[in-house]
Protein backbone atom coordinates (compact mmCIF):
# COMPACT_ATOMS: atom_id res chain seq x y z
CA UNK A 1 0.00 0.00 0.00
CA UNK A 2 1.24 3.30 -0.80
CA UNK A 3 1.28 6.37 1.62
CA UNK A 4 0.35 9.49 0.38
CA UNK A 5 2.49 11.90 1.39
CA UNK A 6 1.26 15.42 1.41
CA UNK A 7 3.46 17.58 3.43
CA UNK A 8 5.87 19.08 1.16
CA UNK A 9 9.14 20.10 2.98
CA UNK A 10 10.17 23.47 2.35
CA UNK A 11 13.85 23.03 1.49
CA UNK A 12 15.15 26.82 1.17
CA UNK A 13 18.44 28.17 2.76
CA UNK A 14 16.66 31.40 4.32
CA UNK A 15 18.27 34.49 2.79
CA UNK A 16 16.62 37.21 4.42
CA UNK A 17 19.54 37.29 7.16
CA UNK A 18 22.50 37.36 4.64
CA UNK A 19 23.23 41.09 4.19
CA UNK A 20 23.13 41.13 8.08
CA UNK A 21 25.79 38.66 7.97
CA UNK A 22 27.95 40.37 5.15
CA UNK A 23 27.39 43.54 7.06
CA UNK A 24 29.36 41.91 10.20
CA UNK A 25 32.05 40.11 8.48
CA UNK A 26 32.41 43.95 6.56
CA UNK A 27 32.63 45.78 9.80
CA UNK A 28 34.80 43.12 11.38
CA UNK A 29 37.37 43.82 8.41
CA UNK A 30 36.72 48.02 8.61
CA UNK A 31 37.92 47.50 12.50
CA UNK A 32 40.80 45.45 11.73
CA UNK A 33 42.51 47.07 8.32
CA UNK A 34 45.20 50.05 9.09
CA UNK A 35 45.37 51.92 6.18
CA UNK A 36 48.38 54.29 7.30
CA UNK A 37 51.33 53.15 5.96
CA UNK A 38 54.80 54.30 5.71
CA UNK A 39 56.84 53.78 3.07
CA UNK A 40 60.04 54.07 5.04
CA UNK A 41 63.54 53.80 3.77
CA UNK A 42 65.17 51.18 1.27
CA UNK A 43 66.14 48.20 3.18
CA UNK A 44 67.08 44.89 3.14
CA UNK A 45 66.46 42.96 6.55
CA UNK A 46 68.93 40.90 8.36
CA UNK A 47 68.46 37.31 8.65
CA UNK A 48 67.48 34.73 11.21
CA UNK A 49 65.69 31.90 12.86
CA UNK A 50 64.60 32.54 16.25
CA UNK A 51 62.06 34.58 15.53
CA UNK A 52 59.03 35.92 16.92
CA UNK A 53 55.77 37.34 15.66
CA UNK A 54 54.91 40.97 16.64
CA UNK A 55 51.53 40.78 18.15
CA UNK A 56 49.62 43.47 17.12
CA UNK A 57 50.08 46.69 14.45
CA UNK A 58 48.36 49.23 16.68
CA UNK A 59 50.95 48.64 19.73
CA UNK A 60 54.35 48.60 17.19
CA UNK A 61 56.07 51.63 15.99
CA UNK A 62 58.98 51.55 13.14
CA UNK A 63 62.16 52.92 13.03
CA UNK A 64 63.84 52.25 9.73
CA UNK A 65 67.84 52.43 9.70
CA UNK A 66 69.63 52.57 6.26
CA UNK A 67 73.04 51.67 5.40
CA UNK A 68 73.61 55.34 4.87
CA UNK A 69 72.82 56.15 8.48
CA UNK A 70 69.20 57.85 8.14
CA UNK A 71 66.99 57.37 10.75
CA UNK A 72 63.29 57.35 9.62
CA UNK A 73 60.12 57.43 12.34
CA UNK A 74 56.52 57.75 10.55
CA UNK A 75 58.40 58.99 7.18
CA UNK A 76 60.30 62.02 8.78
CA UNK A 77 64.01 62.43 9.22
CA UNK A 78 65.57 62.72 12.22
CA UNK A 79 69.10 62.49 13.69
CA UNK A 80 70.06 60.07 16.24
CA UNK A 81 69.15 61.92 19.35
CA UNK A 82 65.47 63.21 18.34
CA UNK A 83 64.59 59.76 17.81
CA UNK A 84 64.29 59.80 22.16
CA UNK A 85 61.37 62.94 21.86
CA UNK A 86 58.71 61.35 19.74
CA UNK A 87 59.20 57.58 21.23
CA UNK A 88 58.61 59.15 24.57
CA UNK A 89 55.59 60.97 23.23
CA UNK A 90 54.54 57.50 21.60
CA UNK A 91 55.35 55.58 25.07
CA UNK A 92 52.91 57.89 26.66
CA UNK A 93 50.20 57.21 24.38
CA UNK A 94 50.43 53.82 24.36
CA UNK A 95 52.32 51.96 27.57
CA UNK A 96 51.99 48.36 25.37
CA UNK A 97 54.46 50.00 23.08
CA UNK A 98 56.53 47.49 20.80
CA UNK A 99 59.21 49.34 18.45
CA UNK A 100 60.00 47.50 15.27
CA UNK A 101 63.65 48.29 14.56
CA UNK A 102 63.74 48.42 10.33
CA UNK A 103 67.57 48.36 10.31
CA UNK A 104 69.74 47.35 6.90
CA UNK A 105 71.79 44.51 7.89
CA UNK A 106 75.03 46.63 6.24
CA UNK A 107 73.85 49.46 8.43
CA UNK A 108 76.55 50.51 11.40
CA UNK A 109 76.41 49.28 15.18
CA UNK A 110 77.26 52.60 16.45
CA UNK A 111 74.29 53.70 15.21
CA UNK A 112 72.04 50.88 16.35
CA UNK A 113 73.72 51.85 19.57
CA UNK A 114 72.91 55.09 19.69
CA UNK A 115 69.17 54.30 19.03
CA UNK A 116 69.35 51.66 22.19
CA UNK A 117 70.08 54.65 24.42
CA UNK A 118 67.73 56.95 22.96
CA UNK A 119 65.35 54.19 23.73
CA UNK A 120 66.45 53.24 26.93
CA UNK A 121 66.03 57.10 27.44
CA UNK A 122 62.45 57.36 25.74
CA UNK A 123 61.74 54.44 27.89
CA UNK A 124 60.55 52.48 25.17
CA UNK A 125 61.98 49.30 26.07
CA UNK A 126 60.39 46.34 24.06
CA UNK A 127 62.38 46.39 20.97
CA UNK A 128 62.22 43.77 18.23
CA UNK A 129 64.89 43.71 15.39
CA UNK A 130 63.02 42.91 12.33
CA UNK A 131 64.43 40.22 10.38
CA UNK A 132 63.56 38.00 7.68
CA UNK A 133 63.08 33.86 8.48
CA UNK A 134 66.41 32.43 7.57
CA UNK A 135 66.62 28.99 5.48
CA UNK A 136 69.62 26.68 6.53
CA UNK B 1 -6.68 70.54 -16.82
CA UNK B 2 -4.31 68.68 -14.00
CA UNK B 3 -3.71 65.24 -14.36
CA UNK B 4 -4.20 62.37 -12.10
CA UNK B 5 -0.83 60.85 -11.18
CA UNK B 6 -1.38 57.91 -9.00
CA UNK B 7 1.73 56.98 -6.15
CA UNK B 8 2.74 53.41 -6.19
CA UNK B 9 4.21 53.53 -2.95
CA UNK B 10 7.81 54.60 -2.77
CA UNK B 11 10.28 51.63 -1.77
CA UNK B 12 14.18 51.63 -1.51
CA UNK B 13 15.08 48.41 -3.16
CA UNK B 14 16.48 46.10 -0.67
CA UNK B 15 17.33 43.20 -3.00
CA UNK B 16 20.85 44.49 -4.24
CA UNK B 17 21.75 45.50 -0.96
CA UNK B 18 23.76 41.91 -0.60
CA UNK B 19 25.58 42.32 -3.44
CA UNK B 20 26.88 46.29 -2.13
CA UNK B 21 27.93 44.94 1.00
CA UNK B 22 29.78 42.41 -0.60
CA UNK B 23 31.49 44.65 -3.05
CA UNK B 24 32.34 46.34 0.30
CA UNK B 25 33.70 43.51 2.06
CA UNK B 26 35.39 42.10 -1.05
CA UNK B 27 37.34 46.06 -0.67
CA UNK B 28 38.27 45.40 2.79
CA UNK B 29 39.44 42.27 2.72
CA UNK B 30 42.14 43.10 -0.49
CA UNK B 31 42.71 45.33 1.85
CA UNK B 32 43.50 44.39 5.14
CA UNK B 33 46.82 42.64 6.08
CA UNK B 34 47.31 39.90 8.11
CA UNK B 35 50.83 39.38 7.81
CA UNK B 36 52.75 40.96 11.07
CA UNK B 37 56.02 42.00 11.14
CA UNK B 38 58.58 39.09 12.28
CA UNK B 39 61.67 39.78 13.93
CA UNK B 40 64.15 38.90 17.24
CA UNK B 41 62.36 40.44 20.64
CA UNK B 42 64.56 41.96 22.89
CA UNK B 43 63.80 43.87 26.07
CA UNK B 44 66.20 47.10 26.92
CA UNK B 45 67.10 47.72 30.81
CA UNK B 46 65.20 50.71 32.22
CA UNK B 47 67.27 53.73 32.02
CA UNK B 48 69.76 53.70 35.38
CA UNK B 49 69.21 50.42 36.08
CA UNK B 50 72.84 48.76 36.23
CA UNK B 51 73.51 46.01 38.33
CA UNK B 52 76.45 44.77 40.05
CA UNK B 53 77.45 41.23 38.56
CA UNK B 54 79.81 38.88 39.56
CA UNK B 55 82.13 38.42 36.78
CA UNK B 56 82.29 34.84 37.46
CA UNK B 57 78.95 35.32 35.80
CA UNK B 58 79.95 37.28 33.00
CA UNK B 59 80.68 35.94 29.44
CA UNK B 60 81.96 38.81 27.26
CA UNK B 61 80.60 38.48 24.20
CA UNK B 62 82.91 41.31 21.63
CA UNK B 63 82.07 41.93 17.61
CA UNK B 64 84.53 43.44 15.78
CA UNK B 65 84.37 45.32 12.82
CA UNK B 66 85.14 42.56 10.66
CA UNK B 67 82.03 40.17 11.82
CA UNK B 68 84.68 38.31 14.00
CA UNK B 69 83.33 37.40 17.34
CA UNK B 70 85.67 36.88 20.55
CA UNK B 71 84.32 34.77 22.99
CA UNK B 72 85.19 34.96 26.77
CA UNK B 73 88.85 35.73 25.04
CA UNK B 74 88.48 32.83 22.50
CA UNK B 75 88.01 33.71 18.69
CA UNK B 76 84.52 31.52 17.66
CA UNK B 77 82.86 31.05 14.46
CA UNK B 78 79.61 33.03 14.55
CA UNK B 79 77.44 29.79 13.26
CA UNK B 80 79.41 27.61 16.46
CA UNK B 81 78.36 30.55 18.79
CA UNK B 82 74.89 28.50 20.22
CA UNK B 83 77.16 25.30 20.53
CA UNK B 84 79.23 26.99 22.75
CA UNK B 85 76.95 29.30 24.63
CA UNK B 86 75.35 25.98 25.48
CA UNK B 87 77.90 24.35 27.36
CA UNK B 88 78.83 27.33 28.81
CA UNK B 89 75.29 27.59 30.15
CA UNK B 90 75.66 24.27 31.45
CA UNK B 91 78.10 24.58 33.61
CA UNK B 92 76.92 28.10 34.57
CA UNK B 93 72.85 28.73 34.59
CA UNK B 94 73.37 31.99 36.19
CA UNK B 95 75.65 33.06 33.27
CA UNK B 96 74.68 36.53 31.63
CA UNK B 97 76.19 36.77 28.34
CA UNK B 98 77.06 40.58 27.63
CA UNK B 99 77.51 41.71 23.78
CA UNK B 100 79.37 44.68 22.79
CA UNK B 101 79.55 45.25 19.10
CA UNK B 102 82.38 47.69 17.58
CA UNK B 103 80.77 50.90 16.26
CA UNK B 104 82.00 49.64 13.36
CA UNK B 105 80.56 46.65 12.79
CA UNK B 106 77.54 45.69 10.38
CA UNK B 107 73.98 45.30 12.21
CA UNK B 108 73.91 41.68 10.24
CA UNK B 109 76.61 40.31 12.40
CA UNK B 110 75.00 41.52 15.80
CA UNK B 111 71.56 39.99 15.08
CA UNK B 112 73.47 36.88 13.92
CA UNK B 113 75.14 36.47 17.06
CA UNK B 114 71.76 37.84 18.78
CA UNK B 115 69.87 34.70 17.01
CA UNK B 116 72.72 32.38 17.78
CA UNK B 117 72.23 33.39 21.67
CA UNK B 118 68.89 32.59 21.12
CA UNK B 119 69.15 29.38 19.91
CA UNK B 120 71.01 28.08 22.66
CA UNK B 121 68.42 29.47 24.87
CA UNK B 122 70.41 32.17 26.76
CA UNK B 123 67.52 34.75 28.54
CA UNK B 124 70.18 36.61 30.24
CA UNK B 125 71.63 38.94 27.26
CA UNK B 126 73.00 42.20 27.60
CA UNK B 127 74.08 44.87 25.53
CA UNK B 128 76.73 46.74 26.68
CA UNK B 129 77.50 50.49 25.60
CA UNK B 130 80.02 50.54 22.73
Amino acid sequence: MKVNRKTQLDTEIPTASMPDIIFMLLIFFMVTTVLREYAGLPISLPKAKRIEKLKSKRHTSHIWVSKEGLVSIEDKLYSSDGVRHVMYEKRVADPQLVVSLKADERAKMGLISDIHTELRKADALKLNYSSKTAID
Amino acid sequence: MAKKRRFKGGEIPTSSMADIAFLLLIFFLVTTTIDMDKGLGMVLPAEGEELEINKKNILNCLINSTGNVLLGGEAVEIRNLAKTVRQKLVENDKLIISVKAHSASNYMDYVKVIDQLKQANATRISIAES
